[in-house]
């Protein structure tokens, strides 16, 4: 889990262009500059890429702040395997 | 944060250059942007992006590619799917943002109408015509209103095909009807010089449909394409819109031993080297050898530089399977200096910028050090394996051309010709002699319709004797070739080698008596030439007629056009305004009884145009 953080935060970092970001379980929009409609869609699109995994349709808007997204990708991650 | 490799701020940086990674780009798309805009010298370019669906990834990723390229673009960007709104009523914001490119982002999902499985025939032409009506319409609207050059997206294939095999074949398929309005769009185009097709039926094969088309970003968030289609498409827009720009490549330079051929002439011989059909190695160095000949048919220059005894490079050429001729080089540099030298001598013997070649080598230490020395030549990564070296070069886009010009196809010769022009030049003592030697006659006169295409490309083209880089559209020149308050003047030089072409052009404004120069450039091939003078010549007699005395010209510094700082005075002119950032502001009265400044040059009538070589 600290690993799939790392990660994440080296997306947001990525994403939003902040070398300074840090991003933790209870992170959400309002907390990070810049994250809006159209950039959200860069980072689900990142993080689909970096974690291997796929959203449904519907299932991003139910997440309520990282630490939920986190959760999400582990779950789909196991059942993959 | 992204490291740019090349020092050079006039390169595209790596992580931007075939091969890329588009996860990558889309990642820190931020980064990249930020770090490009530092660029100095950008040149700014404006662009209306007109979509069919969204449009954010499109317009993000073609941003980024045009920063590489030099160009900095400013956007207008349709509501969503309101293109052809847009245009049709004529959307106030659109209207005053006066694009200069107008970007058509349209898919296979904006097609308003496909025949169904109950259409006849004729009933699925007619809707096929019915489409194209509306798409010409809308083309036609764009044109005489706003005067842009148009970029149109051509259609991909949708990833579904409910007619299975038969949608590509049947009368009612719904691919068969996107191959045909694919081939509508191409006739049109060849019609019309002002619009360019973006051709996704190829990318999104390329990219391949599955990669292309997301179904979950087109229900979340109506992409047409995916994020990772969106850098292709922005990719291969800003490769067009920069060749529009005139800043594709000029000239091909060649390694030899493991370039063109397998194995190195000098040691194996030239009955051992792996070239022609024998050897499937041989017949890849073939293919890549026919590729840049082709690129020499259609006007761009091919160079060998290779550490090769000359003798020994040359003979490579004489290999049975060669299709390269050692006469397809323009300059033929085989010695054993370093290759940036010969390099850089390559450029000025064709008397264009560096930043005017591509450097092809399989050696990566070569590479390095091309890069590392002269930042300005572009080096792809081509790695080692022939099989794919045309392929990385033509999908990077360096010698992209929007049309093919006849001038295009007369170049080469000149280069050629030019080899003979150089070493008649060092028989003389006294370049005055040299120049009368030449007998050099010049064409000039007022816009010509069948010039026009030509002028337009070296309007947009001309980087250094330009007084002030200024650009025109098509729709631009024509419009002051007829206008009566416009004095228009092209140039075309031949000498006893041949016909240098179409090289020079003035526009300039007449208001009150007084006409002012807002236009005048010519090409680096005929410099100290005294063209220059022969101009000016024309335009002062045309102001004569007229009875204008007094002319006025501006000099707008560009990091170019550094060569035509002194023009005016030289001619005559004096200051009369130091504006900002050292633009300078000239007049001239002409005098009576004015003497010709052009001594070398007679002036001739215009030909009776024909087809070819005009």
């Amino acid at each position: 889990m600290e690993e799939m953080f790392a990660q994440l935060e080296e997306i947001f970092r990525d994403v939003f262009d902040n070398s300074g970001l840090n991003v933790n379980a209870e992170t959400t929009a309002s907390d990070v500059p810049g994250w809006d409609s159209l950039t959200n869609i860069n980072l689900i699109f990142a993080v689909e890429r970096q974690f291997k995994v796929r959203f449904a349709l519907g299932e991003i808007q139910e997440l309520n702040n990282v630490g939920e997204m986190a959760a999400l990708i582990c779950k789909k991650q196991a059942v993959k395997h | 944060m992204p490291e740019t490799h090349n020092s050079a701020t006039c390169q595209v940086p790596r992580e931007l250059q075939f091969p890329f990674s588009s996860e990558s780009i889309l990642r820190k798309r931020q980064a990249f942007r930020r770090e490009l805009l530092k660029r100095p010298g950008l040149q700014p370019v404006k662009i209306a992006i007109l979509g069919g669906s969204t449009t954010a990834d499109v317009k993000s990723m073609l941003e980024l590619f045009l920063l590489a390229a030099g160009l900095a673009p400013s956007f207008y960007e349709s509501a969503y799917n309101a293109y052809y709104e847009d245009v049709l009523f004529e959307n106030p914001e659109l209207w005053s943002f006066k694009p200069e490119i107008v970007f058509v982002h349209t898919t296979w999902q904006n097609v308003s109408q496909f025949p169904d499985i109950r259409s006849s025939e004729a009933a699925a032409k007619q809707r096929l015509q019915t489409e194209m009506s509306r798409f010409e319409a809308f083309w036609e609207k764009i044109r005489s209103d706003l005067g842009a050059v148009i970029v149109q997206n051509n259609f991909d294939l949708p990833r579904l095909r409910p007619l299975g095999n038969l949608d590509g074949s049947a009368a009612q398929g719904r691919a068969y009807f996107l191959q045909q309005l694919n081939s509508a769009f191409a006739q049109f185009a060849q019609k019309h010089s002002w619009l360019l097709i973006n051709d996704i039926g190829y990318l999104s094969a390329q990219v391949g449909l599955a990669e292309w088309f997301d179904y979950n970003y087109w229900y979340s968030y109506h992409m047409a394409v995916s994020p990772t289609a969106a850098v292709f498409v922005g990719q291969n827009v800003a490769r067009i819109i920069q060749s529009i720009y005139g800043k594709s490549k000029k000239c091909l330079v060649l390694d030899l031993d493991n370039t063109l051929w397998g194995g190195v002439i000098g040691d194996d011989g030239l009955a051992n080297l792996v070239l022609g059909r024998d050897h499937p190695l041989g017949e890849a160095f073939q293919s890549f050898q026919r590729y840049a000949k082709e690129l020499r048919d259609r006007g761009i220059l091919l160079a060998v530089c290779s550490k090769n005894d000359e003798e020994n490079a040359r003979q490579g050429f004489s290999h049975p399977d060669s299709i390269l001729k050692v006469e397809d080089f323009s300059v033929f540099k085989a010695n054993w200096r370093p290759k940036p030298e010969n390099i850089r001598e390559i450029a000025d013997q064709l008397n264009i910028g560096l930043d005017a070649l591509v450097f092809v080598d399989d050696n990566p230490v070569e590479r390095a050090l091309v890069a590392d020395q002269l930042p300005e030549v572009a080096v792809p990564e081509i790695g080692c394996d022939v099989t794919l070296f045309a392929e990385i070069l033509e999908r990077e886009g360096h010698f992209e051309a929007v049309r093919i010009v006849s001038d295009d196809l007369a170049r080469t010769a000149y280069y050629r010709s030019n080899a003979d022009r150089s070493s008649f030049q060092s028989k003389f003592e006294n370049y005055g002699e040299f120049l009368a030697a030449l007998e050099m006659t010049a064409e000039i006169a007022s816009f010509q319709p069948v010039y026009l295409e030509r002028i337009t490309q070296l309007i947009n083209k001309t980087n250094q004797f330009n007084l002030t880089t200024r650009r025109y559209t098509r729709t631009e020149v024509e419009s002051v070739s007829v206008h009566p308050a416009y004095i228009t003047l092209y140039g075309r030089l031949c000498d006893k080698y041949g016909d240098n072409g179409l090289v020079s052009a003035i526009i300039a404004k007449v208001k009150d008596g007084i006409a002012e120069i807002e236009l005048w450039l010519m090409s680096c091939r005929v410099l100290k030439r005294e063209m220059e003078c022969a101009m000016f010549d024309a335009f002062v007699e045309e102001c004569i007629v007229r009875g204008i005395q007094t002319i006025i010209g501006a000099y707008i510094p560009s990091q170019k056009n550094g060569m035509v700082a002194n023009l005016y005075p030289e001619m005559g002119f004096r200051c009369i305004e130091q504006e900002s950032q050292d633009c300078t502001r000239w007049q001239y009265q002409i005098p009576l009884g004015y003497q010709l400044k052009s001594q070398y040059i007679s002036r001739i009538m215009p030909k009776i145009a024909t087809v070819c070589g005009d």
